[in-house]
């Protein structure tokens, strides 16, 4: 949100308003990064065993990635290159992500920090964490 | 893209148009374009590269390991699959285009060609 109008009946500033908020709600950006997430894009999901996060990170080394998990906050940081331009080469396109970058998860409490494994392929990291054992649903059963 | 936006998302065959846009950098020197693709979570074998009458287009699917009855939490990707397209100008010479696809960043290389390469014209005193 840019900007209020601080006369609601200002319409002109009200619609000018609607004009920036609706293309932001309606459309879900088409974008992959889109320009107000950040590098990776994210996804989280779980399971009655585990917490899998999807770390959407192409190009990168994976020996340079910064993976670290402490006191349930899981960190991702590291650096993307950007591609070698020659002195003669003209940028007609620029939108890829250059840089440093660093995203955090908090991770649920019922995590086990000891059973994690991260994997990089096709240029998705693919971290796993296991929750506890004696958190994970069981059936009692009746004597 | 906004007419690929306003498909309707239920239907299976719909679902088809539905794809991410993904970031590019395109640059040109006087060799040729080199362009760079995001593709993030797409293997060797799902994607599709193909021009046709002057339009290049890459899709891709993306294949996630998810474990079984998985349920998102938090969604930035959304959609399986990218595409997008491009018109190629004249002097690029579509038959000789160059790809390469390492941890989801495709490269392509698309000389141009012959014909249309810059050279340098000697001037000739005499």
């Amino acid at each position: 949100m840019y900007y209020r109008s601080m006369f609601p009946r200002d319409l002109f500033a009200e619609l000018e308003r609607l004009q920036r908020e609706v293309p932001q709600t309606v459309e879900p950006g088409p974008s992959i990064r889109g320009q107000k997430r950040g590098y990776p894009a994210l996804n989280v999901g779980g399971t009655p065993n585990a917490v899998e996060i999807y770390a959407f990170a192409p190009g990168l080394d994976p020996a340079t990635l910064d993976v670290q998990l402490e006191k349930g906050i899981l960190t991702i940081a590291g650096e993307r290159k950007a591609p070698a331009v020659s002195e003669q080469a003209t940028a007609h396109i620029g939108e890829r992500f250059a840089g440093r970058f660093r995203r955090v998860v908090s991770l649920p409490d019922d995590i086990d920090p000891n059973s994690i494994v991260a994997k990089y392929r096709d240029g998705v990291l693919h971290v796993s964490v296991q929750r506890r054992e004696e958190t994970q649903p069981r059936r009692i059963s009746i004597q | 893209m906004s007419d690929t936006n306003q498909a309707p998302k239920s239907a299976d065959t719909t679902r088809e148009e539905v794809a991410l846009l993904p970031p590019v950098d395109v640059l040109e020197d006087a060799g040729g374009i080199t362009l760079y693709a995001d593709l993030p979570g797409v293997p060797k074998d799902r994607l599709s590269l193909h021009v046709e009458a002057d339009v290049l287009t890459i899709d891709g699917e993306v294949v996630l390991d998810a474990p079984a009855g998985m349920e998102l939490t938090h969604t930035e990707v959304g959609l399986p699959r990218y595409r997008r397209q491009f018109t190629l100008s004249k002097e690029l010479d579509a038959g000789k285009v160059q790809a390469r696809f390492e941890h989801g960043v495709l490269t392509l290389r698309i000389p141009k060609a012959e014909h249309a390469q810059p050279r340098r014209i000697e001037v000739q005193v005499v």
